[in-house]
């Protein structure tokens, strides 16, 4: 076993394993916490992957933004004391079935393809060949994207500070 | 110790697997949990199995950088989501009091 299936598979038991625990911890804090060693071993994984681009957004925005905005959500909608986040799970053994259904399907589907396999190209730095595309092919994209995070931010601030303020005259 | 050939080598089919749990659990957290922010962080655990699909298939298959750029913008979509989820989740919570999604049945005449 090289160094690439060690870390592999000690990475792949990370994700799964803390992706478990996120799912089935009573506490949400703890859920939280699961999720980010989750995000953080998709990370590496894409680190593994050669997409070293992908795995330093993912370490941002993810286990820095998202994350944090999690948690933020967590603490201003919790009662009371900070200790007894506890949170319920409703129908867990018959969507347990239904779900490892799901994902016994989605193995066989994905171990049964033949898929076409390139032979695997030398590593090489991926951010010239992003930023060329970003500028040519996905040039729309992009701008949408800025367009959509501006209106996000936006509309998430109003929708956060909205008061019940009547106005003059409406009544 | 003797490993089997297709354990020795993690390969195209391994990463789709492990991504493949990850919807699984995703999926599990949204249909199973009751509370609000739970729900979001299995939208988030589905997306990241997309994702790594996504990029898993740029490595091993035909897609090359293009994976990537759809990933880059996956990411994107996913941080506008979580802002205005969370407003959502803020406001429901200043109306009912509560961040049960079962207890959120009514609309405003």
């Amino acid at each position: 076993m090289d160094l690439f299936a060690i870390a592999f598979y000690v990475f792949a038991i990370l994700i799964v394993g803390s992706a478990a625990l996120m799912v089935f911890s009573k506490n949400i804090v703890h859920s939280a916490f699961a999720l980010m060693f989750t995000l953080a071993g998709v990370a590496v994984f894409y680190a593994l992957l050669h997409a070293g681009f992908v795995a330093v957004t993912q370490l941002l925005v993810y286990v820095g933004g998202i994350l944090v905005l999690l948690l933020f959500g967590v603490m201003l909608t919790t009662r009371g004391s900070f200790m007894d986040v506890k949170t319920r799970s409703v129908n867990l053994l018959p969507s347990t079935f239904f779900v490892a259904i799901v994902g016994g399907l989605l193995i066989f589907v994905f171990v049964s393809t033949d898929w076409i396999l390139l032979p695997l190209t030398e590593d090489q730095v991926s951010l010239p060949g992003l930023g060329e595309l970003l500028m040519t092919d996905f040039m729309l994209p992009f701008q949408v994207a800025g367009v959509l995070l501006l209106l996000s931010i936006i509309g998430a601030v109003l929708m956060a500070v909205r008061k019940k303020t009547l106005k003059p005259g409406t009544q | 110790m003797v490993f089997p050939e297709w354990l020795a080598e993690p390969g195209l089919n391994h990463f789709l697997v492990v991504s493949a749990i990850l919807f699984s659990l995703g999926l599990l957290a949204v249909i199973s949990r009751r509370n609000i922010i739970m729900v979001l962080m299995g939208i988030e655990l589905i997306l990241n199995s997309a994702n790594l699909n996504f990029v898993a298939f740029s490595r091993y298959g035909a897609l090359s950088l293009e994976g990537h750029m759809i990933a880059l913008f996956v990411i994107i979509i996913a941080a506008a989501e979580a802002a205005i989820a969370l407003a959502i989740a803020l406001n429901i919570y200043n109306r009912f009091g509560s961040v049960d999604v079962e207890q959120i049945s009514e609309l405003k005449e």
